[in-house]
């Protein structure tokens, strides 16, 4: 009796201030829900003056030396660097944040290619055609996609990913071109004693990638062309069906149901592993790290397809310029320079990042340099973009989900395929 | 024993002095004048809270009345969604989404299927990690209470997993129990530590009750050192034995410090969030409360703070728990100079 | 002690045994607590000083040691301002916990100490504090704060952080000086100190351990916080936790493991310098608790 008394008190103490600050707190209700927050896309179009770039970290020192650059040839102009976190899931809290506070200072932001569609329509991000007009001739097609949202152009491709095989030229002189061929050079890895295959399964965007790749490899799609779920069919069923096999019969070994990026290089690097499908980055990795045991004995392919190659996902991030910005002349000036072939070869030949130009992948220099850029053409040529999605989060969410219980075999693929068509179209429909 | 132990507890009720005949005067009129000069020394800590908790927590309800802006077919853009009512609570508890052909349970896959799951993932996580972070602490705070050489390194060498920041404790357990990490290399074993759900969540119970127990053993350490040596001196003449000098002075006497220190440890275990988020990313059975409200609030913000709000009342409610049936009055002994017993 | 001396001189020895077995018993459980706390921080300590190119390699003892990562860690030109950054998580800890344990007395003293209404109105709207869950307190104060200019300030990130240690804070002293001896600021009275006097003299030393374990804990609170700090701070006032998430690989999906140890335990060895000064204190207190 005594306590409970105590506690009715102490409950009606939490409400009762609740109820008293929300009197002087004021009701503004902020956050995604309010629809008028949309800027205007009309206006400050002429506007000249500083700027802010604002970026995930700069791994590899690319960005400030460029806007160095910039700064120099504008003085009136300046571009102040604003560097987020390391972590895409950071990067994207943060421009919601400041978006949604309408704040006027993110002028050019970098968006990884699955946030564009959800940016532009929050109606955050200023379309680019018009007086705005952007102009992608020479621009990877793929990449251009991802940056399309309702047949409009949001963002300007910047750097793009593409998965490639990563494969042992010592164990296999000639790459797998199909599926199944790969499948069967398992019994090459059976008889030295490694692992055959291995990708990126653990429940993460990484897992999205790979059950796409497989399920548009196969000829499947994740949505169709107007937007709508289409995986209940007998193509996206083989896709995710030679995931599941191949952990079944051991040619995806059951460790990597827990591997991301890393996890799998590192099995790769110290030999474990005859075939690996992971991004550009663990070329020069492998070939440096002290630990590699692979440095001179591994090559690279395109991901190995139904017939010829398959269909990559692609990764990579556009620049795009905030409706809320003031400055939106000297914010497109800038897109332009960051975009321009002379920034994209820096880009490559400082920070490894795979360029949006074309013409760049059989630039001599830089084949020198990144002597992947030819396999990664081909890889990007055959990319399939992830759905274009404002909801892409509870997209990923119904894909990686359902894959990962089917890849566990907790359920059937078709089981999985019903649920995620389900969840997929629940989230679109929320 | 507790004879012994009792005029100490009882000390601050001594303390207030007034005589049992004129207790009910007496204390009408000192409740008025200390009414004041408490309100004074109360005020700064309420306005701190008021300004960080309240003022955001009242947002966060008003939002969750509304509907989550949806997506205007034709000119794919987003639309405010307007008022909800309770809408976005039915949604969560009842697991009821919203699809083509109407209401219907949420699919696998939605985060909407997941409230109940994550619900008992929060509860078994808390109830395990703070079980053993108890046991733990309390024996951590019984060995670094006695003297010996190197006391002190002790001690702080006891801090380290908590002063470590949470997100590299995460990374670095992540690190680990990796299939190829220095768990499975040390005990020659090849355990999935991520891959299912027995060694994913004993996993994440390992990494929390290394990092948190040191909080318990401090606080329980603090509370320790309140009891005069004289005490346990003078049992140990009556010829007590261990187990009974644990039992009759050390436990009653710690007791606040200990309830207080479960209590928070609850509280925060029940909104744990970085170790699963980092250790396994929410899968095989490890997603929290704290890790859907985070992917809610990337969806859609106010649902996400109808989460919220049910996981207050949760929270809540174990509180509630806590003070009515364990006795964890840590309320309680703070407050009853005397007069509730 | 005392209790020894006087026991007669069969009993002696046999106690003396049982105090060395004890004293063995002591030193053994101490072993094990060593190991189960510092194990994984050696791990980690291994790992920071690992060369990058070995970042994997489950060697459990130091192999291919370098510095490269500290220096990583402090390199200016990488973007990185660490030693910026640990100023800033040293003033937003140290203001945090003054305040919060100046505050937190008061409060916890009012609630021990005195008679007024409302007392479970007040200890259940502080417990309520630390119930809701963090993320979803964190978009309402970004715009409350971006809205009144304080974004990017130090205010911004202390009052918050005030206000996530209060709570613990509150409670834990509430609990402690419900246990003092009260008498004895009665007879300080008597003796002609004023209230505060007497609290201060008599009062705070016998506290000592209590405040001083306080205040580690709200100190270390402060320190690792997270969420807020990611929010709310500005390149200037940025604080270690989120200048972690900051560190890259020198590649994309690269996880900067090595650099990420490295600096945790740039971070965490300030922490265990100062638990061993407050150490002292602890002791003190202690010696000062023998007067009563």
């Amino acid at each position: 009796m005594r306590h409970s008394r105590k506690f009715a008190s102490l409950a009606a103490a939490s409400v009762l201030a609740m109820t008293l600050a929300a009197c002087s707190g004021g009701g503004s209700s902020g956050g995604s829900s309010s629809g008028g927050l949309s800027g205007d896309a009309g206006a400050n179009l002429d506007g000249r003056g500083p700027i802010t770039y604002v970026q995930g970290k700069d791994n590899s020192n690319v960005v400030r030396p460029l806007v160095d650059k910039w700064n120099a040839a504008h003085p009136t102009e300046k571009v102040t660097f604003k560097e987020q976190s390391d972590k895409a899931d950071q990067q994207h809290d943060d421009l919601v944040q400041n978006f949604q506070a309408k704040n006027a200072n993110y002028d050019v932001v970098d968006v990884d290619v699955v946030w564009t569609a959800e940016f532009a329509a929050k109606g955050w991000l200023q379309p680019l055609k018009d007086k705005m007009a952007f102009d992608t001739t020479g621009f990877l097609p793929a990449t251009v996609a991802t940056a399309t949202y309702k047949n409009t152009l949001y963002a300007a491709p910047q750097t793009s990913d593409g998965g490639l095989l990563y494969y042992r030229k010592d164990l296999v002189p000639t790459p797998p071109k199909t599926w199944d061929e790969m499948m069967s050079m398992c019994s090459i890895a059976k008889a030295k004693g490694i692992d055959c295959y291995a990708g990126q399964f653990a429940q993460y965007e990484g897992l999205t990638v790979n059950a796409a790749e497989a399920i548009n490899t196969a000829g499947g799609v994740i949505v169709d062309k107007d937007g709508k779920p289409a995986v209940n069919t007998p193509e996206a069923k083989a896709g995710l069906s030679n995931l599941v096999n191949a952990f079944k019969d051991g040619n995806i070994p059951k460790q990597a149901i827990t591997y991301q990026e890393e996890q799998g290089r590192q099995s790769f690097e110290s030999g474990k592993l005859l075939f690996l499908r992971n991004w550009p980055y663990v070329y020069n990795l492998a070939k440096t790290d002290g630990s590699s045991v692979v440095k001179d004995t591994f090559g690279i392919a395109p991901l190995p397809g139904k017939t010829g190659p398959g269909a990559s996902s692609l990764g990579g991030h556009n620049i795009a310029m905030s409706v809320y910005s003031k400055h939106k002349a000297t914010a497109m000036d800038f897109m332009k320079f960051m975009t321009s072939q002379e920034t994209e070869k820096f880009y490559a030949t400082q920070g490894s990042l795979a360029p949006v130009l074309s013409a760049l992948y059989t630039d001599k220099d830089l084949v020198a340099k990144l002597p992947y850029l030819p396999v990664l053409l081909t890889s990007i040529q055959n990319a399939v973009p992830r759905p274009v999605s404002p909801f892409y989060p509870a997209v990923t969410q119904a894909v990686q989900v359902n894959a990962y219980a089917a890849l566990k075999g907790d359920k059937s693929v078709d089981q999985a395929l019903t649920d995620m068509q389900a969840a997929l179209t629940a989230a679109g429909s929320q | 024993m507790s004879m012994q132990a009792e005029p100490l507890t009882r000390r601050g009720k001594k303390g207030t002095g007034a005589g049992p005949e004129n207790k009910e005067v007496g204390q009408d009129r000192k409740q008025k004048t200390q009414g004041r000069a408490a309100a004074l020394l109360i005020i700064p800590s309420m306005i701190v809270l008021g300004i960080v908790i309240v003022y955001p927590v009242i947002e966060a309800i008003v939002m969750s009345l509304q509907k989550d802006a949806g997506l205007d077919p034709v000119t794919g853009t987003f639309v405010a969604g307007g008022f909800a009512g309770f809408y976005n609570y039915i949604h969560w508890i009842l697991q009821q989404c919203n699809t083509p052909n109407g209401q219907a349970s949420c699919p696998a896959g939605t985060l909407g299927s997941q409230f109940w799951s994550a619900t008992g993932t929060t509860f078994l996580l808390t109830v395990v990690s703070v079980a053993l972070e108890t046991v733990i602490g309390f024996w951590m705070a019984i060995i670094m209470s006695r003297t010996f050489r190197g006391r002190g390194a002790l001690r702080a060498a006891v801090l380290v997993p908590w002063a470590i920041p949470t997100a590299v404790t995460a990374k670095l357990w992540f690190f680990i129990f990796a299939f190829d990490g220095i768990a499975n290399t040390l005990f020659h074993t090849s355990i999935l530590w991520t891959g299912s759900e027995v060694p994913a969540r004993s996993a994440i119970i390992i990494a929390d009750v290394w990092k948190t127990t040191p909080f318990m053993a401090l606080l329980i350490l603090a509370g320790l050192q309140m009891i005069p040596d004289q005490v346990y001196e003078a049992a140990k003449v009556d010829g007590a034995t261990a187990w009974q000098r644990f039992r009759l002075i050390t436990l009653p006497l710690v007791k606040p410090a200990l309830m207080v220190a479960i209590l928070f440890r609850t509280l925060d275990a029940l909104r744990m969030y970085d170790l699963p988020a980092i250790m396994t990313g929410g899968a095989n059975g490890t997603t929290t409360l704290s890790i859907l409200v985070v992917n809610q609030i990337r969806v859609g913000f106010n649902s996400a703070a109808a989460l919220s709000t049910i996981t207050f009342l949760i929270i809540f409610i174990v509180a509630f728990i806590f003070v009515r049936f364990l006795g964890a009055n840590a309320v309680e002994s703070a407050t009853n100079s005397g007069k509730a017993k | 002690m005392s209790a020894t001396t006087l026991d007669p001189a069969a009993a002696k020895s046999v106690a003396r045994r049982r105090e060395r077995w004890s004293s063995s018993r002591t030193y053994i459980s101490a072993a094990i607590i060593l190991i189960w706390c510092l194990l994984p921080f050696y791990w980690m300590i291994v790992t920071a000083f690992r060369d990058v190119g070995y970042t994997f390699d489950p060697t459990p003892w130091f192999t291919h040691v370098t510095w490269d990562n500290f220096t990583t860690v402090f390199s200016e030109s990488l973007g990185n301002h660490f030693a910026q950054n640990l100023l800033n998580s040293l003033i937003v800890a140290t203001v945090t916990t003054a305040v919060a344990l100046l505050f937190g007395v008061f409060a916890a003293y009012a609630l021990a100490r005195l008679e007024f209404r409302f007392k479970f109105l007040v200890l259940g709207f502080v417990l309520g504090a630390s119930m809701f869950p963090g993320v979803a307190i964190v978009t309402p104060l970004f715009q409350l704060f971006t809205n009144i200019g304080w974004f990017g300030t130090y205010q911004a990130l202390i009052i918050p952080n005030i206000s996530f240690v209060l709570p613990l804070t509150v409670y834990t002293l509430t609990s402690f000086f419900r246990e003092m001896p009260w008498e004895l600021e009665e007879a300080a009275r008597i003796d002609g100190c004023t209230q505060g006097e007497a609290f201060r003299k008599v009062i705070m030393p016998l506290a000592a351990p209590a405040v001083f374990t306080t205040a580690i804990l709200a100190f270390i609170g402060a320190w690792n916080e997270f969420l807020i700090a990611s929010q709310l701070s500005s390149e200037a006032t940025k604080t270690v936790t989120v200048a972690i998430a900051y560190f890259a690989g020198s590649q994309p999906h690269q996880e900067p493991y090595t650099a990420v140890m490295a600096a945790g335990t740039v971070v965490t060895i300030p922490l265990v310098i100062l638990v061993l000064v407050f150490q002292r204190k602890i002791v003190a207190g202690l010696t000062a608790g023998a007067v009563k």
